[in-house]
């Protein structure tokens, strides 16, 4: 047993808004730089839809991840002999346009111009080239199913509905969605890292955080396809790869990362996991059915002597043991089962866990009859004189589960490589805790049948009571629970940060400038 | 003209591998950042197809065969006795010799029409592009009117380069050669000198040690097992990795 700690996340997708304010407190902070300014390390993303970079979850363009042949794990498009002989050109790079010409607006223009019979207008650039350009992309294009004919029905996870149900999921007033925002999973298999011809990325021992060393990246470019998340990006001023950092200069100071710390829904929570570095490979290599078990099975129980013991060996601190024991990632993801790793069939163990959502699920669109309801308004009020109820209420409960109005497969397709059963567990679980917590709150709700849904869910009150807890008022503390870092270690921590503003980041002190 | 070979074939050899030595070192130590190979192809995907694949394969057999007619260059003349052996070689070479300037062509070509290369262009990439346009066409009318390269190379240039890297520089042979010849040489040895001021430094660096490297690399900023234990004193000498 090797045990390694790993700073890991969870995502309540039911809580998320879509209010972009992670993204942009992301941007503020480590991406508003030339060349970077198509980068999101953190982006929210519509699904359905074809998300950032455009159909990023189709491997079969982007040959990301790892692939299983003969029993062993390969890097689907990069790799030792790969990476080595289309190094001169990388057949599967995304270029720019999959993501979108970064612009700005001439806005001077509308304050200069001469005095016209026209309105002056202010005319969309090239942040590349400097020249007026036509907009074609920009950064969440697809917002909230804008443009579905486009985006939405070309959403990669599409490909195993039956198009009777992809009819029914686009018909407007059935249509559902939700917000997936992704960051760097600081996967435990990163295939950036194995991707790297140069060796500049690694996984740092102490976090499990992915960085890229920006002096020893030689734009190989071999990470940006190898990554399955398309989290790497590069930046074509520099010449240099770029990720999420996880904001480790902040974390090391014990503060949340900036997208965690600014979220609006309060989405996000963050801790210690421990796990077995010594079975990595065994737990990517499993058959696609079993990934999630096996990812989970090598992380370990922080509570466990054994454990401890070989975690202290291992040059562990106590006060990360300590952050493990409280970490509400362990809770979500290994204690009560909830949280899912997006797209585990890239066999790359991704440290981001998702709560799958319920509410677009859940509701049901049903055809009534209105007039009663309309007779009782107001006469000035607005009257609709569709039919249509979109109804919420939780009495029927598995009844409804079989009449999702979001095909199962849909969410299967993210967040369980498939496999409906997985998310059906997921989804009894959370449902049966707003039963119970309807029964306990309003009360119109049996004994025996918040209790007959609990014992179905494999849950008891209290675990039901306790997930209620953490996913509805946990406090600032309780959502993110950061080990501490011993100061002393975190030398980046003395730069001010107005100094580096604009430039590189951290730690590098020498000018930054092209390459020639 | 004494004076004019003397300082094209001994002093400016000399200071470009002095430039190309102290440059490289300082840059890679001291200029770590702006080591990249600067790839365009984020930008333009489809044109670099036509150019980069063609151009790096050809000048890569070109210089691994200048490197072998210079390390061995009786194997190269064994290897020529037979006029068969001897054809397939020169016409390979000619063959990458073409492939390198098709490339080099539609590398030029694309950077020219590409609005979006002109912000990641600069004036040492037009250098680079000069010199190597000159250069290869002229080792291609070497190739085609002075025959047989590698027979001659072999014979005449290795010897001068020997001389010129045992420190004894010897060019009566060389200097009898005809100008394109010594244009060759000289372009040779000017690309060699810019290599530390442009995006070449790239060729130094192709990542061979990743053939061996487990694909994984974990960093631990302190040696972990030392850490806890009691016998490290942690206030003197902290066990930090390298």
């Amino acid at each position: 047993m090797d045990v390694r700690s790993q700073i890991a996340m969870v995502f309540h997708l039911d809580k998320c808004i879509g209010c972009h304010t992670c993204s942009i407190a992301c941007k503020n902070i480590w991406t508003d730089r030339k060349g970077a300014e198509y980068m999101w390390w953190n982006n929210v993303e519509t699904k359905p839809g074809t998300g950032y970079p455009s159909n990023w979850e189709d491997q079969e363009i982007y040959k990301g991840g790892w692939e299983k042949r003969n029993g062993k794990i390969h890097l689907k498009g990069a790799g030792k002999r790969r990476g080595l002989t289309n190094i001169f050109y990388n057949p599967n790079l995304p270029v720019i346009d999959d993501y979108y010409e970064p612009f700005t607006y001439k806005y001077l223009d509308l304050i200069e111009s001469p005095e016209g019979e026209d309105q002056p207008t202010a005319r969309p650039v090239s942040l590349i080239t400097g020249k007026p350009i036509d907009i074609k992309m920009g950064p969440n294009w697809d917002d909230d199913l804008g443009g579905s004919q486009d985006f939405a029905k070309n959403d990669p996870n599409m490909k195993n509905i039956s198009p009777e149900e992809q009819e029914v999921m686009f018909q407007l007033e059935k249509m559902a969605m939700f917000y997936l925002p992704r960051i760097c999973n600081h996967c435990l298999n990163p295939s950036c890292v194995a991707s790297c011809p140069s060796g500049a990325i690694y996984k740092r021992g102490e976090d499990g955080i992915v960085l890229i060393n920006q002096e020893v990246c030689r734009a190989w470019r071999m990470c940006i396809t190898a990554c399955p998340y398309k989290k790497s990006y590069y930046n074509w001023n520099t010449g240099k790869s770029e990720k999420c950092i996880l904001c480790y200069p902040r974390l090391e100071a014990g503060l949340a990362p900036a997208c965690m710390h600014s979220c609006v829904g309060r989405i996000r929570y963050l801790g210690v996991l421990l796990y077995d570095a010594s079975r990595i490979e065994e737990a990517a290599s499993a058959d696609e059915k079993d990934l999630i078990t096996s990812q989970l099975d090598i992380i370990l129980d922080p509570f466990d002597e054994e454990v401890i013991a070989a975690a202290k060996l291992n040059g562990i601190a106590d006060s990360t043991l300590h952050a493990a024991q409280l970490s509400p990632i362990y809770k979500f993801v290994k204690q009560w089962g909830l949280a899912l790793p997006l797209h585990p069939e890239f066999r790359t163990l991704p440290m981001l866990f998702y709560i799958p959502p319920l509410l677009p699920v859940m509701a049901t669109v049903k055809k009534v009859d209105n007039t009663e309801q309309q007779d009782k308004m107001n006469p000035a009020a607005k009257k609709w004189n569709d039919s249509w109820l979109y109804d919420t209420s939780t009495d029927e409960l598995w009844g409804t589960l079989d009449q999702i109005r979001f095909p199962l497969q849909y969410i299967a397709s993210l967040f369980s490589a498939g496999d409906e059963e997985i998310i059906k567990e997921t989804w009894k679980k959370l449902m049966a805790v707003r039963i119970h917590r309807r029964k306990v709150t309003v009360g119109d709700i049996s004994d025996e049948k918040a209790a007959k849904t609990l014992s179905d869910a494999g849950l008891t009150a209290e675990t039901a009571d306790a997930i209620y807890a953490l996913t509805s008022l946990p406090k600032f503390e309780e959502r993110f629970v950061i080990p501490a870092a011993h100061r002393e270690q975190a030398i980046e921590m003395m730069d001010f940060t107005g100094d580096t503003k604009g430039d590189t980041g951290f730690g590098i002190k020498k000018p930054v400038k092209r390459g020639i | 003209m004494y004076y004019f070979d003397n300082f094209l074939l001994i002093v400016l050899p000399y200071m470009a591998l002095a430039v190309f030595l102290i440059g490289t070192i300082y840059r890679y130590t001291n200029r770590k950042f702006q080591f990249s190979s600067l790839s365009s192809q984020f930008l333009e995907g489809r044109k670099l197809f036509y150019g980069s694949i063609p151009f790096h394969w050809g000048i890569l057999f070109i210089f691994c065969g200048h490197l072998v007619a210079f390390s061995i260059p009786n194997a190269v003349l064994a290897w020529n006795s037979q006029p068969l052996r001897l054809m397939i070689l020169e016409v390979s070479a000619f063959v990458f010799g073409l492939s390198m300037l098709v490339g080099l062509i539609n590398l030029i070509i694309r950077r020219l029409t590409t609005p979006r290369l002109i912000p990641v262009t600069n004036k040492m990439d037009i250098v680079i592009y000069t010199l190597l346009l000159i250069q290869t066409i002229a080792g291609l009318w070497i190739a085609y009117n002075f025959r047989w390269g590698s027979s001659w190379f072999s014979t005449i240039l290795t010897p001068y380069l020997y001389s010129i890297f045992t420190l004894h520089p010897e060019i009566s042979a060389v200097s009898l050669l005809p100008w394109t010849v010594k244009l060759h040489i000289v372009v040779a040895f000017l690309i060699v000198g810019i290599i530390p001021f442009s995006r070449l430094v790239h060729l130094l660096v192709y990542p061979l040690d990743y053939l061996w490297r487990p694909y994984q690399q974990v960093r631990w900023y302190w040696d972990r097992k030392k850490v806890r234990s009691t016998k490290t004193p942690w206030s003197l000498h902290r066990p930090k990795n390298t």
